[in-house]
């Protein structure tokens, strides 16, 4: 008997797939004139405001940077709070791990003037530079962020991106600087004794973010981090080749150093103020330093994208958290640098002793010590990281 | 077309003319591999085509002016010279993995196919239960198995295999290692099936015409479990060469693989043109290898 599947064979099937694919391929790259820009305009990518109708929002934002209620994690205290009195239903996802990542996750969307489904995302000062600058960000209504205006940190106003103050507003800001576990090393003091110290070699790490890492290393060698020329990054860089030509650093990490400088696999190296506040109320041995030298100022900060159906929604969210006695009550729990000025003050009646910390309300000494990496342009910021990601290995 | 006279009609349905029942069952095979088709080109064919576009894109563009399509085959060059390292790298350390998984896993699937008797499924299981956790998570937990302080390294330099500043972790060594254990299922799972259908008696035979063990294996084990061991060192090979996730947890920037600059080249440095380069060329060496493999092996099933 002769089965039906007898004409359809392997050879047969195959050349006429790959002969329709040939042609498709042709057809795709003739007809393939390259990609448009992602650039985009206030006139030409308007967005509609639903919020007087839609009493709703969508939060994007990272990992453990909300305060959950100790008993019920599932609780957030500041954002139910303002659930209940404004009425707004916020939608709150931990979506974002990663400014790459999360960058291409919405880049389609945003580069062809959709939506994201999101009202408010937070990222990193340099993704939303970029962001702002792709004209991806829509701009908020000063009125409606009196807080924001009376309470913004002073060394977080009029950033290199947002002169007004009203594309990128701070959620939480932290420093990179230096961190070591007096366990298995000696105290250190400058970025130097990091990338040289025979003691620590090959127990050293650094960040894979280059503004934190350069910018640490750009202050080392007495240059401004937010004011620095081409052959001054390549000084740096040259330095930070060596420590890694010499076997001293290890590895170049995320968030991802934390768990090995806990146990000791890593001595020292180049971390966040945040992760290293936390591991120290566990062992207290491990120590976040400012190197002499000076230390990065970083915020990650709320973003209204295009297309954004509830800015105003969002701008009251905003507000809200510019609010001196809410900032402290998040600040009590992420332990990040609080961007609130007023919040010290409501601090000290909920947990004096974080209100004397200087990683999460750094006095005028260590502003002064600290710097925000220059924003850069496209094409700077392709060769810069092209060259950064060279030397740590990709 | 005689045959056709013998099918049954299913009962209920009216017998249609000849002329259309032949033009149905020759249409019915390619009605069946619609769906699939259908998803393989939607997922798999048009963005492969969009990559191969985006590689020969203008490497002068950026994402705010967008790319012009100006068919520039340097790209592949330009990405061949600055990366060939970590190409080399990723077929070095993927091969060796297979060594090492081959010398473990024959023996395993042998001993499970042939000698496990009732534990056979047991044994099938443990091979099979580390995939119920995630990748990522058995990765890392050889971050903590290997760490510089953990039991495993306090051993090995109290025995002097390691000196008093040695280390597994963050080495060559730990990054072969977890690309050795993280495809072992997929080598051992397809010999297991080929070695399990392997008739005793063959090898009975082959003692009783005089064959030593090691001849017995070699003439009959060995082919019959062929289509097997082609089919898992396939499985182990494609995507161990393409991995990434061991370089970048167990490994340091002196171990990263081909994956990892495709990673950066499309996340970080926002290189289309060259990651859409590096992408085709990394499929084009495999496809390559696996062709004379297949050839050598003197198989005719795959193509």
């Amino acid at each position: 008997m002769r089965s039906p599947l007898r004409h359809l064979t392997r050879r047969g099937l195959l050349t006429g797939t790959l002969g329709s694919a040939t042609l498709l391929a042709t057809a795709g790259t003739l007809a393939g004139c390259g990609t448009k820009g992602a650039q985009q305009t206030e006139a030409g990518c308007k967005s509609d405001d639903l919020s007087a109708t839609e009493k709703k929002l969508a939060f994007s934002n990272w990992p453990q940077y909300m305060d959950v209620d100790e008993k019920d994690e599932s609780k957030r205290p500041t954002l139910d709070a303002f659930i209940a009195k404004s009425g707004i239903q916020v939608t709150y996802t931990e979506d974002v791990n990663d400014n790459n990542e999360f960058f291409g996750k919405v880049q389609n969307q945003l580069a062809g003037c959709q939506t994201t489904g999101r009202d408010i995302m937070v990222l990193t000062d340099w993704m939303a530079a970029r962001m702002i600058r792709l004209g991806w960000i829509q701009k908020l209504d000063k009125a409606k962020l009196p807080n924001v205006e009376a309470n913004l940190l002073p060394s977080l106003r009029g950033r290199s991106f947002d002169k007004d103050n009203q594309l990128a507003i701070p959620w939480q800001s932290g420093l990179a600087g230096l961190a070591y576990n007096a366990k298995v090393a000696k105290e250190i003091r400058t970025v130097d004794e990091l990338l040289t110290r025979p003691d620590l070699k090959g127990k050293v790490t650094a960040l894979s973010e280059m503004r934190d890492t350069m910018g640490l290393l750009l202050q080392s060698n007495g240059h401004d981090p937010a004011n620095f020329t081409p052959a001054q990054f390549d000084d740096a860089l040259n330095k930070l080749k060596k420590a890694v030509d010499s076997k001293q650093i290890r590895k170049f990490t995320g968030n991802d150093y934390a768990p090995d400088l806990a146990k000791g696999d890593i001595a020292a190296c180049v971390g966040w103020s945040g992760d290293v506040i936390q591991l120290g109320f566990e062992d207290e041995k491990i120590k976040f330093v400012v190197p002499e030298s000076g230390v990065m100022l970083w915020s990650d900060n709320m973003l209204v994208p295009n297309k954004a159906g509830h800015k105003a929604n969002a701008e009251e969210l905003i507000n809200y958290y510019y609010d001196p006695a809410v900032a402290a009550k998040l600040a009590a729990y992420v332990n990040y640098i609080c961007p609130v000025t007023g919040a010290q003050a409501e601090m000290e009646k909920i947990a004096p002793d974080l209100a004397a910390n200087p990683l999460i309300f750094p006095d005028d000494a260590m502003l002064s010590k600290s710097k925000v990496f220059m924003a850069l342009d496209e094409k700077q910021e392709k060769e810069y990281e092209t060259k950064f990601q060279q030397v740590i290995g990709a | 077309m005689s045959a056709l006279a013998h099918v049954p009609t299913p009962a209920g349905q009216p017998a249609a003319p000849p002329g259309v029942r032949r033009g149905r069952r020759r249409l019915l095979p390619y009605l069946l591999l619609l769906p699939g088709a259908a998803w393989l080109l939607v997922f798999f064919v048009l963005p492969l085509l969009q990559l191969a576009a985006a590689s020969l894109y203008d490497p002068s563009g950026s994402l705010s002016t967008g790319y012009a399509m100006t068919g520039e085959v340097g790209n592949y060059w330009v990405a061949l010279q600055a990366y060939w390292p970590q190409f080399a790298r990723s077929f070095a350390y993927s091969a060796i993995a297979l060594v090492l998984a081959l010398l473990m896993g024959y023996p395993l699937a042998y001993a499970i196919a042939q000698k496990a008797g009732r534990w056979k499924n047991l044994l099938l299981v443990a091979v099979v239960a580390p995939m119920f956790t995630s990748f990522l998570v058995r990765t890392l937990a050889w971050k903590t198995i290997l760490s510089d302080n953990g039991a495993l390294v306090g051993l090995l330099r109290d025995v002097h295999l390691l000196g008093a500043d040695g280390r597994l972790l963050a080495t060559p060594f730990a990054v072969v290692l977890g690309l050795t254990y993280n495809f072992l299922p997929f080598l051992v799972l397809p010999l297991y099936a080929s070695l399990e259908r392997l008739d005793p008696r063959l090898l009975e035979a082959a003692s009783d015409l005089y064959a030593s063990p090691l001849r017995a294996f070699r003439r009959v084990t060995l082919p019959l479990s062929m289509p097997g061991l082609i089919a898992g060192t396939l499985l182990f090979f494609i995507p161990a060469t393409g991995d990434y996730i061991n370089a970048e947890l167990l490994g340091t920037p002196n171990e990263y693989m081909i994956g990892n600059v495709i990673d950066s080249a499309f996340l970080v440095r926002l290189d289309y043109p060259q990651g859409a380069a590096l992408s085709f060329l990394l499929m084009a060496a495999i496809l390559a290898i696996v062709f004379v493999y297949l050839r050598r092996s003197g198989t005719e099933e795959v193509l």
